[in-house]
C-alpha cells in the first residue's frame, strides 16, 4: 500500500469529526478524539482555518466547519443567477454599443446562450435564449475555451466544422488563437461563424477568478468593424461589462 | 457609440418604501448616475409600519448631492428635478417649525382597518368608490390622516387652527425642496391625490363631504396640481447651495411613474411591475372607467393643463414574495434565481397548481376569507413541479387582471410592457406571453419609475417637447412571443380557476 501523507489524513479526520455529532468542538476535544498532541492539532486547525475549511467561534474559541467547505460542494454558479446579476450591465452594453448582447456558458460541447439583449433599434428580433453556438468559431466560445479546461478538452475532441472560409479548424492554429485570447483578455470572431457577422467577447469570472461565462456583442461587420478589426471602443465596452458583472459576483478588481 | 455623458440632465428623486434614490438621466433617457440610501422601517406593533419623515428628508438631500457628484454635474447641467414616491404613505407636519408631528404611517400599515369598516357603514367598502375609484381599504391616505388627528394628542386642535400640513411623500419632499418654512409650496399631484380616498376623480378636486365624514379638515390638504409642471424652484438649505433655482417639475406615485416611464401613452397600453407584489396599470385615456370587476380606478397622469389620463389598476399581493417563501420558508432553493433552474428541470407542472392567497385574494375577487392552496397533488409531483406552479401562479394572476381590464375597458391588450426584478426570469416571461396570448416586452431601462418622473419633469421644462420624443427613447431589450396551443391554454386556465375556487371560504367568522 502506498504511503499516505500523514498531515492530510489528520486534516481529513478532523473535518469528519467536525461534520458529525456535535457541531462545535474545542481544541482539546479534537486533539484527544484523534489522539494528537494539542500543538499538532492546533497547527492543522490553523491551516484549515486559513483555507476557510474550518472556522473558529470568536467567543467560545471552539471550531466548526467553514463556509468554504460548503461552497466546494456547490461551486457551480446557477446560470439564472448569472443572468439576474448581468441584467443591468448587459442592458447598458446594448444601449451604449448599439448592438445585440449575448451571455453564454459552456454546455455540452458548445456555448449555451443564457441571456440575450436586443439590438436597440426598432427592428424585428427573436429572443435567442436557449440556443447553442459553436465553441471553436464564436467569440464567446473562444473566451470560454481559452480559460476553462473542461471546455478546452471538449474542443479538442469535437468536430470543428468550417462554417465560412475564415473559420479556423486546425488544432494548432486554434491553440494560437486561444493563447492570444488569454494574453489580451478577450476574443473576436470576424466572419468565422456567419458571413457578414462579427463579434467580441470577454470572460466573466467568479470570486475564485474562475470563468463562469462570457459576455459579448454581435453585429454586422459594417457596423462593428473598422479597417477589418473590431472597433476598439466596442472591445473596451465589452471588457468593462465583463468586469462589472465579475465584480458583482465577488471577483476582486482586475 | 456615445458613451460619454454630457449635460444637460434631468434628476429624478424616487422616495420609495425602503430607500430614497436619485438618478440622473441624459436626453436619451440613459442613466448617468445613481445614489441611494435606505431608511429605517419602524414597526411599533404587529401590522403597524412607520417611517421617520425627517430621516427621509435628510436622505433625499444626501442622495441628490451624491448623484450630482457621481454624474460630475454642476447646477447648470440639471434642468429640472422630478419626484416619484411610495404611494399613500401619510404624514403631518407643523408648518411653522417644519418638523413632522408624528412618524409617517406607511401604506402597508393596517391600523385603519377598523376605521375603514366604520366609515363604510351599511354600504360597506364601496361607499365612496363612485367618487374616488377606490374601495375603503387601510392602504389609502385619508383614513390615516383621521387616525393621526384622533389618536395623537393635540393634533386635531393644531389642524383646526391651520398649523398642520398633510402630505404624501411627494408633498413633503416638494415643500422642503422649495424652501420649507420659508415659503415652501404645499402641493400634491393628481396621481398621489387619487390615492387618498378624498379626491373626486371626475373634476380632480377635494371632496368636501367625504373629508367632513372622515374628519379631515380641508386646511391641512395640499393644492392638487398636475403631474408635470413647475411647482417651484429649489430654495434654501444644503440643496439650495447646490441646485438653487432649479425647477421642481414633476410628481407621480411610483406605479403611475412606471406607466409614464414605460411610455404607455395610448389607450389600452399597459405595464406590469413584477416585484415582491405586482402592480398592473392600463391607460384608459380621458375616459374614467368604473370597474365592474374589482379593479381600482386611478389617475394615470396629467401633463400641465392637458386633460387627465385615467388608468385601471390591478394588484397581485404575492408574486416575488412567493419565490422568497420557497427560498426562506421551504428551503427548496438557495437564491431567488434558482427557481427557474428547478422549474426548468421538468416539462410542465405535473398537474399541480399553487394559489398563494396568503392574505386573501385581491383583484378581481377581493375575498379576505381565502387562504393559500396547492391543488392537484399526486405521488408523481416533485419539488420541481411545485417550482413551476409557483411561477405559473404569477402568470395566471396577471391573466385574471388582464381579463378584468379587457372586460371593463373593452380594449384588448396588444402587448404587455414589464419591468421589475422578476423580468430576469425567462421561463416566467415566456409563460406569461403564452397564457396572455400577447407579446411580453421588456424595456432596456429597468428603472422605469425614476425614468417616468424624469420624463414628466423634462416635459414641463421643455427638455423634451412631446410624449412622442419620449416614445422614441424607448428601447426593447427583449420580447417573448406567445407559443402555446390554445387548447392547452384553455385547459390550464380552467384548472387554475378550479384551484382558485378551492381557496375561498377557508376562514370562517
Amino acid at each position: 500500500m502506498a504511503k499516505h501523507i500523514q498531515s492530510l489524513e489528520r486534516a481529513a479526520a478532523m473535518l469528519r469529526l467536525l461534520a458529525g455529532g456535535e457541531r462545535r468542538l474545542g481544541l482539546s476535544d479534537i486533539a484527544s478524539a484523534l489522539g494528537l498532541a494539542k500543538a499538532t492539532a492546533h497547527g492543522i486547525l490553523r491551516t484549515l482555518q486559513h483555507e476557510g475549511f474550518v472556522e473558529q467561534d470568536p467567543d467560545s474559541g471552539r471550531y466548526q466547519l467553514g463556509a468554504e467547505l460548503l461552497r466546494l460542494g456547490t461551486t457551480y454558479l446557477d446560470v439564472h443567477e448569472l443572468r439576474a446579476r448581468a441584467l443591468v450591465w448587459t442592458d447598458d452594453l446594448a444601449r451604449s454599443g448599439g448592438e445585440a448582447v449575448y451571455l453564454g456558458v459552456v454546455h455540452q460541447h458548445g456555448v449555451l446562450i443564457v441571456h440575450h439583449v436586443f439590438r436597440p433599434d426598432d427592428s424585428r428580433q427573436v429572443l435567442e435564449v436557449g440556443a447553442m453556438q459553436p465553441m471553436h468559431s464564436t467569440a464567446l466560445g473562444k473566451v470560454l475555451t481559452a480559460l476553462d479546461p473542461v471546455a478546452h478538452a471538449e474542443l479538442v475532441d469535437a468536430k470543428r466544422e468550417p462554417f465560412t472560409a475564415a473559420t479556423v479548424t486546425e488544432l494548432p492554429d486554434i491553440e494560437k488563437v486561444l493563447e492570444a485570447t488569454r494574453a489580451q483578455g478577450y476574443a473576436t470572431d470576424l466572419e468565422e461563424t456567419w458571413e457578414g457577422v462579427a463579434s467580441v467577447a470577454a470572460p466573466i469570472l467568479d470570486r475564485h477568478r474562475l470563468p463562469v461565462g462570457a459576455v459579448g456583442i454581435t453585429g454586422a461587420v459594417e457596423r462593428v468593424c473598422r479597417d477589418g478589426e473590431l472597433r476598439p471602443e466596442l472591445v473596451a465596452a465589452v471588457r468593462d461589462t465583463a468586469r462589472s458583472v465579475s465584480r458583482d459576483l465577488g471577483a476582486k478588481p482586475f | 457609440m456615445t458613451d460619454s455623458h454630457t449635460g444637460p440632465f434631468i434628476a429624478a428623486i424616487d422616495q420609495g418604501t425602503t430607500s430614497s434614490r436619485c438618478i440622473v438621466f441624459d436626453r436619451d433617457g440613459r442613466i448617468v448616475a445613481v445614489d441611494q440610501k435606505e431608511h429605517e422601517q419602524i414597526l411599533p406593533k404587529p401590522g403597524w409600519v412607520e417611517h421617520d419623515a425627517a430621516e427621509i428628508w435628510r436622505n433625499v438631500q444626501e442622495v441628490v448631492a451624491g448623484a450630482m457628484v457621481k454624474a460630475g454635474a454642476r447646477r447648470d447641467d440639471i434642468l429640472a428635478i422630478g419626484i416619484t414616491n411610495q404611494r399613500e404613505t401619510t404624514m403631518l407636519w407643523d408648518k411653522h417649525t417644519g418638523q413632522p408631528v408624528h412618524n409617517a404611517i406607511v401604506w402597508q400599515d393596517t391600523r385603519t382597518d377598523q376605521l375603514c369598516k366604520q366609515l363604510g357603514g351599511d354600504v360597506g367598502q364601496d361607499r365612496w368608490r363612485r367618487e374616488t375609484g377606490l374601495p375603503l381599504a387601510a392602504y389609502f391616505a385619508g383614513p390615516k390622516i383621521a387616525w393621526l388627528l384622533d389618536n395623537v394628542p393635540g393634533l386635531r386642535e393644531k389642524a383646526e387652527a391651520g398649523d398642520l400640513l398633510f402630505g404624501t411623500m411627494d408633498s413633503w419632499v416638494i415643500w422642503n425642496l422649495t424652501g420649507g418654512v420659508d415659503g415652501g409650496v404645499h402641493v400634491t399631484d393628481v396621481t398621489n391625490a387619487s390615492r387618498t380616498l378624498l379626491m373626486n376623480l371626475e373634476d380632480l378636486s377635494w371632496n368636501e363631504e367625504i373629508a367632513a365624514e372622515m374628519g379631515v379638515p380641508l386646511q391641512v390638504l395640499p393644492e392638487i396640481r398636475s403631474s408635470s409642471e413647475t411647482y417651484g424652484t429649489v430654495t434654501g438649505g444644503t440643496l439650495g447651495q447646490l441646485l438653487g433655482g432649479v425647477p421642481v417639475a414633476s410628481a407621480l406615485g411610483d406605479q403611475q411613474a412606471a406607466l409614464f416611464g414605460q411610455t404607455c401613452y395610448s389607450v389600452g397600453e399597459a405595464k406590469s411591475t413584477y416585484g415582491t407584489g405586482t402592480f398592473m396599470l392600463m391607460n384608459t385615456g380621458e375616459k374614467l372607467i368604473h370597474s365592474e370587476s374589482g379593479l381600482l380606478t386611478t389617475v394615470g397622469y396629467r401633463i400641465g393643463d392637458q386633460d387627465p389620463v385615467y388608468a385601471l389598476e390591478g394588484s397581485i399581493a404575492v408574486t416575488g414574495s412567493l419565490v422568497q417563501w420557497m427560498r426562506d420558508q421551504m428551503g427548496l432553493i438557495k437564491t431567488a434565481a434558482e427557481i427557474e433552474t428547478l422549474a426548468a428541470s421538468v416539462e410542465d407542472n405535473g398537474g399541480a397548481y399553487f394559489v398563494p392567497a396568503f392574505s386573501g385574494l385581491f383583484a378581481p375577487y377581493w375575498r379576505s376569507d381565502a387562504r393559500g392552496v396547492i391543488a392537484g397533488l399526486t405521488r408523481y409531483v416533485t419539488k420541481a413541479h411545485i417550482a413551476r406552479a409557483v411561477l405559473e401562479a404569477t402568470a395566471w394572476q396577471t391573466r385574471e387582471i388582464t381579463d378584468a381590464m379587457t372586460k371593463d375597458s373593452g380594449v384588448e391588450l396588444s402587448a404587455l410592457k414589464v419591468d421589475g426584478g422578476m423580468t430576469s426570469n425567462n421561463l416566467l416571461m415566456q409563460f406569461l406571453a403564452d397564457v396572455l396570448d400577447a407579446p411580453v416586452v421588456r424595456p432596456m431601462v429597468a428603472e422605469t419609475t425614476c425614468l417616468g418622473a424624469a420624463y414628466a419633469a423634462g416635459l414641463a421644462v421643455g427638455f423634451w417637447d412631446t410624449t412622442d420624443d419620449l416614445r422614441a427613447n424607448w428601447r426593447r431589450a427583449a420580447e417573448w412571443t406567445p407559443d402555446m396551443d390554445p387548447d392547452v391554454r384553455d385547459r390550464e386556465y380552467k384548472n387554475w380557476l378550479k384551484a382558485v375556487e378551492r381557496t375561498m371560504g377557508w376562514l370562517e367568522d
